[in-house]
């Protein structure tokens, strides 16, 4: 089996953003909450490597921190849709062509129905912006994909012979549905959740943008920009920097998304030849 | 059909009811009185109330929601407390910016993802194909919000092309109309032309499998004319999937570009409605938006029960 090189060219792109992300933890070049405008707008020097923006902050240690907070708002949100859309996706499946069945699977067409910026801007015109809210919003919009993904995989796993063999021995739905159903359609999750992680990335930036996602000071990609917004004119760079930074991170993820099905689905290997 | 037709009606409406039914009860959790939460920390008692009786906030749940939807149904928004005029009114003048964007940015998107997956697919595994399937890759990643951004850099900014935001109106004639929603157009559509080439393209890989392909180059037509006659129109069920889905997505992602050239639209109010704290305005907007969802969702689906009759049949 060859080796996808998107595969390869993604992960390595994905894992530069994780870790610089996971080094803001402990280490950012300059502290970005110091505002200090003897050094606002400053062009790229050994001192600030990226320069700084309108309040004299390194702009590589806001793109450090901004990593860390797309990131962990983007996770958690795939978390929430995993946690909530793959058991009800594995229930309808077991209870394929029931009531329940039918109401989950209708429930999900009317989340779809909201797109997620509409989710969002309920929320916080209830509970006001935070990054919290963002979590919740994108996750919502999280929950009927996973739901789908894991009842079409399961579908099609509850027709086999061996599964057929564990009911025979006496293994109740659930049972089935967590021994059996569960691992084998564990690739498809990772895919979609690799291609939901990135969705979740561009989401965050959007809610943030419009000053629906974290608030400052905290540091994010959506909220540089922006600010940026109003300095296109004298600095450009305050707005290509971070947009750059949410372009790598997305085409990393998708790239490695794509790489892992063809890894993981031998049908997509097959088909491209 | 009929009866087709029917259970799609049955579904719409269901889906409507759901919707009104979630929205209105987002609405109703906010703690505390939304006649207080929307007049702020200062409000004198005497005014709260006074709002409170303007916002039928006095009657039962129930009582409350039917009077809402019976509201909508028959046009009545209700009053916009911050603008203090029919939510309606402001609705209408709003759609005429958000919903020419939309198709502007949508009749984009169709117009370059056509040619560009056709040639992928007919160029398919070759240094054109690969070098689009890497083009459309970094269009989806690439935020129309950002893009917008660089658009304004290069042509408001550098170039003088266009102007960096602002709407004139369709009063003023349609030219500088249409130029003033130029660029939030191409910002809207870049990502989702990149998104529908990709789509077209495997689709029409799936169908030039086929074995009725083969019969056509068989009877002795060119691969091109296999591709365009056959193939073409075979692959385009899931192709208007994502042409349906992706006028919501316009329509929502309108919200956020319409902020980036400050275009008068419904994604303006929303965010205005937000930050007055105008719920009505906010519950409105929400509501006519997962409408238009919704609705484009039925219309597609009935477009394919016309074009493909094996779907009216099938659960």
């Amino acid at each position: 089996m060859r080796w996808p090189v998107q595969l390869t060219l993604g992960a390595t792109l994905s894992a530069v953003f994780l870790l610089a992300a996971g080094l803001s933890f402990v280490w950012v070049p300059h502290d970005v909450t110091a505002i200090s405008i003897a050094d606002k707008l400053k062009p790229s020097s050994a001192t600030f490597f990226l320069g700084t923006d309108h309040f004299g902050r390194d702009i590589l240690s806001m793109l450090m921190v901004g990593a860390r907070t797309s990131i962990a708002v983007a996770l958690i949100a795939v978390g929430i849709g995993i946690a909530i859309g793959v058991p009800l996706g594995l229930t309808a499946a077991a209870r394929k062509d029931s009531l329940l069945d039918e109401v989950i699977m209708r429930g999900n067409d009317l989340i779809f129905a909201f797109p997620s910026l509409v989710i969002a801007i309920l929320i916080t015109a209830v509970f006001g912006p935070s990054a919290v809210n963002a979590i919740i919003a994108i996750g919502i919009f999280n929950i009927p994909v996973f739901a789908r993904v894991a009842r079409g995989g399961a579908l099609s796993l509850w027709t086999l012979d061996y599964i057929l063999a564990a009911r025979v021995a006496g293994k109740n739905a659930l049972r089935i549905s967590v021994e059996h159903i569960l691992p084998n359609i564990l690739n498809l999750l990772i895919v979609q959740g690799t291609i939901q992680f990135s969705l979740g990335i561009l989401a965050e930036a959007g809610l943030s943008y419009v000053g629906l996602g974290a608030q400052p000071p905290t540091p994010s990609w959506g909220r540089m920009l922006a600010d940026a917004q109003t300095m296109i004119y004298t600095a450009p760079r305050l707005a290509i920097l971070p947009g750059l930074a949410i372009v790598f991170t997305v085409l990393g993820l998708n790239l490695m998304g794509d790489g892992l099905r063809d890894l993981l689905d031998p049908r997509v290997r097959r088909a491209r030849g | 059909m009929l009866r087709f037709a029917l259970s799609r009606i049955l579904s719409l409406t269901l889906s409507l009811i759901a919707a009104s039914l979630v929205i209105f009860a987002v609405i109703e959790v906010i703690p505390g009185d939304p006649a207080a939460f929307m007049l702020g920390l200062n409000a004198q008692p005497e005014t709260v109330e006074a709002l409170r009786e303007e916002l039928g906030l006095n009657g039962t749940l129930p009582a409350r929601y039917l009077s809402w939807v019976g509201g909508l149904l028959v046009g009545d928004f209700g009053h916009s407390y911050t603008y203090r005029v029919p939510v309606v009114d402001l609705v209408m003048q709003r759609l005429w910016v958000s919903l020419p964007l939309a198709a502007y940015a949508l009749a984009l998107s169709t117009l370059i993802a056509f040619p560009v997956g056709l040639i992928a697919a007919a160029r398919r595994g070759q240094p054109t194909d690969y070098g689009i399937m890497g083009a459309t890759q970094l269009g989806i990643a690439v935020p129309n919000f950002w893009f917008a951004m660089l658009l304004v850099l290069v042509f408001a900014i550098n170039l003088r092309w266009f102007s960096a935001g602002g709407f004139p109106g369709w009063d003023n004639g349609i030219g500088p109309a249409i130029k003033a929603l130029t660029l939030p157009a191409v910002a809207l559509a870049l990502p989702q032309a990149s998104i529908l080439a990709r789509v077209l393209r495997s689709a029409l890989i799936d169908t030039l499998g086929q074995d009725y392909i083969r019969t056509a180059r068989a009877k002795g037509l060119s691969r091109r004319q296999a591709l365009t006659r056959h193939a073409l129109r075979n692959a385009m069920i899931p192709v208007l999937t994502i042409i349906g889905l992706q006028f919501s997505f316009l329509l929502a992602g309108a919200i956020i570009i319409e902020n980036v050239f400050f275009l008068p639209g419904l994604g303006r109010l929303i965010f205005q409605g937000i930050t007055q704290r105008d719920l009505i305005v906010v519950e409105s907007v929400v509501m006519l938006l997962v409408f238009a969802v919704i609705m484009v969702t039925f219309l597609v689906d009935m477009a394919y029960a016309l074009v493909d009759p094996r779907l009216r049949h099938k659960r």
